[in-house]
């Protein structure tokens, strides 16, 4: 059983997760303007605060302040239940991901991670496949022909690439032989050895897995659900004022989750090169001691994990501000007929590589 | 009897009466959602965290989304509810009271023994690893004749999404 102490510290580090996720969501708006803004070679939001840094408060505060609409014959109990599950399933899913290794005070261990469950991968897929709900509900809800089309049309989108992004996974998951997070990470980096991150083992799996965030957290050249050039606005068209901030700043949540798990799963989590040679350089070189050397290892690969996760949010928005967007049969093409056998075919082949020792 | 047991006890049974009585067929259906993550707790109280991870994505996660698009473009209100026939209603009567009597039966003798609890109590039982021994070792057979039908199920979606020769609209 988990000891109270333990719980304690477990509590405290998923509100600093909770809070991190809203924080870096908050400033993924802010990011996305002013990347726009440098792709595009504008000046970008400069007015509110220095450099225009309070711009997502004054966004918020417009947020709040607009007119709240329920369109006629809408369902309000649902209406207003949409937009708080998109919300709930974009912040489930980063309680098992593993910020960080142990850190030790004394004789007490503490992992930087909400919950260590031995099914964490599943547990993120299970939020996924959640997330389609919050859409499909909101859609409906609005009693409007077009958001129930808008609605369906998102949900069969994040339906079709779940399958491809569940297979990606597996291919991953006969590697480690387990579905820990924080195993996958260990797996990544074993002291004294010469090891590499998963990307360099599953580069095919990575692009299919990638390809698939992309289209789960609907960004370009997947955003169809909302592409209201083209199409009509999508399954938030009757929505307004916060309702339809909180459907949007789920959308950057959910980057943020697709990144840590990225980067957790694929580009080593918390794992940083050379961590052990810098850990036993300080204790032989610096008279460190060990526990106090292997926190600062810790930290450090926080920061990196942190970096790594910056750097997929900037490739996220990269590609927004570079790529146009697929038109719907293209999408349904590439996810069916594309990743699928793709993704199939990577089985096979870590299949093979692992029968033959080349990889393990 | 711990009060989280309870409390999810609770949930299921009021969220699946919820299920039966509610008027709006889309309501119902998220009621069902609601029971199928109260079983999944139950699921983790009695250590089955594969299970339940696997409850949730396949029947809340896939299963559900169906009927939820299903029930969504049927717009089942009361005004185009078709009217039933008595006949079907005595059928519909007749057969939840066979099964309810069954299920009595079955019950009835049924005492709590709290075996579970003693010292020989694999507190393993339901982790992944240990699943996956039983599968591949006592159920191979039928687990790959499964996995295979699951192949050509995908596979077969694939050719359907196929464009055919000449099938060009754009």
């Amino acid at each position: 059983m988990i000891e109270l102490p333990a719980l304690g510290w477990q509590s405290i580090v998923i509100f600093v997760v909770f809070a991190l996720s809203l924080l870096i969501a908050t400033y993924c708006t802010y990011a996305e303007r002013v990347i726009a803004a440098f792709l595009q070679d504008r000046v970008g939001p400069d007015r509110a605060g220095p450099y225009g840094l309070l711009q997502p408060l004054a966004d918020a505060v417009k947020m709040f302040t607009k007119e709240e609409f329920f369109p006629g014959g809408a369902n309000k109990a649902l209406f207003i239940f949409g937009p708080c599950l998109a919300m709930i399933t974009a912040l489930m899913s980063s309680a098992v991901i593993p910020f960080g290794n142990n850190v030790s005070f004394g004789n007490n261990a503490f992992f930087l991670q909400g919950i260590e469950v031995n099914v964490g991968m599943l547990w993120v897929f299970g939020v996924v496949s959640l997330g389609v709900y919050g859409v499909m509900i909101g859609g409906w809800a609005s009693n409007n022909k077009f958001s129930l089309l808008g609605a369906v049309r998102a949900a069969s989108q994040n339906i079709s690439y779940e399958l491809a992004m569940g297979m990606a996974l597996i291919a991953v998951l006969m590697m480690s032989g387990t579905l820990s997070l924080r195993e996958i990470t260990l797996q990544q980096s074993v002291a004294g050895e010469w090891h590499f991150w998963n990307i360099v083992k599953q580069p095919l799996g990575f692009i299919i897995f990638c390809v698939c965030a992309f289209a789960e957290t609907n960004r370009t050249p997947f955003d169809l659900p909302e592409c209201e050039t083209e199409l009509v606005g999508g399954y938030h068209t009757e929505y307004s004022s916060m309702k339809l901030g909180l459907y949007l700043f789920a959308e950057y949540i959910n980057i943020f989750v697709a990144s840590a798990v990225m980067s957790v799963l694929y580009f080593g989590g918390f794992n940083f090169p050379f961590q052990y040679e810098l850990r036993d350089w300080l204790v032989s070189n610096h008279g460190w001691e060990l526990a106090s050397a292997q926190n600062l290892i810790t930290v450090l690969g926080t920061v990196g994990l942190f970096a790594k996760i910056f750097g997929f949010i900037f490739f996220f928005m990269w590609v927004r501000w570079t790529l146009p967007r697929f038109r719907y049969d293209q999408l349904m093409r590439l996810g069916w007929t594309i990743l699928i056998p793709l993704a199939v075919l990577n089985i096979l082949i870590t299949g093979g590589l692992i029968l033959f020792g080349v990889i393990q | 009897m711990s009060p989280l047991f309870l409390f999810l006890a609770f949930v299921a049974l009021l969220s699946a009466l919820g299920v039966v009585f509610a008027k709006n067929p889309v309501h119902s259906v998220l009621f069902l959602i609601l029971t199928f993550f109260a079983l999944s707790g139950h699921y983790l109280l009695l250590n089955a965290q594969f299970l339940a991870a696997v409850n949730i994505i396949v029947y809340a996660g896939a299963i559900m989304v169906l009927f939820l698009f299903v029930i969504m473009f049927l717009n089942l209100n009361v005004d185009t509810e078709p009217h039933k026939p008595a006949l079907a209603k005595i059928a519909a009567a007749v057969a939840g009271g066979s099964l309810l009597l069954i299920l009595v039966a079955a019950l009835k003798d049924v005492r709590p023994t709290g075996a579970a609890l003693d010292a020989s109590f694999d507190s393993q039982i339901g982790m992944v690893d240990r699943l996956g021994l039983v599968l591949y070792q006592q159920y191979l057979l039928p687990f790959e004749l499964a996995s295979v039908l699951f192949l050509v199920a995908m596979v077969g979606a694939v050719m359907l999404g196929k464009r055919e020769a000449g099938e060009r609209n754009f």
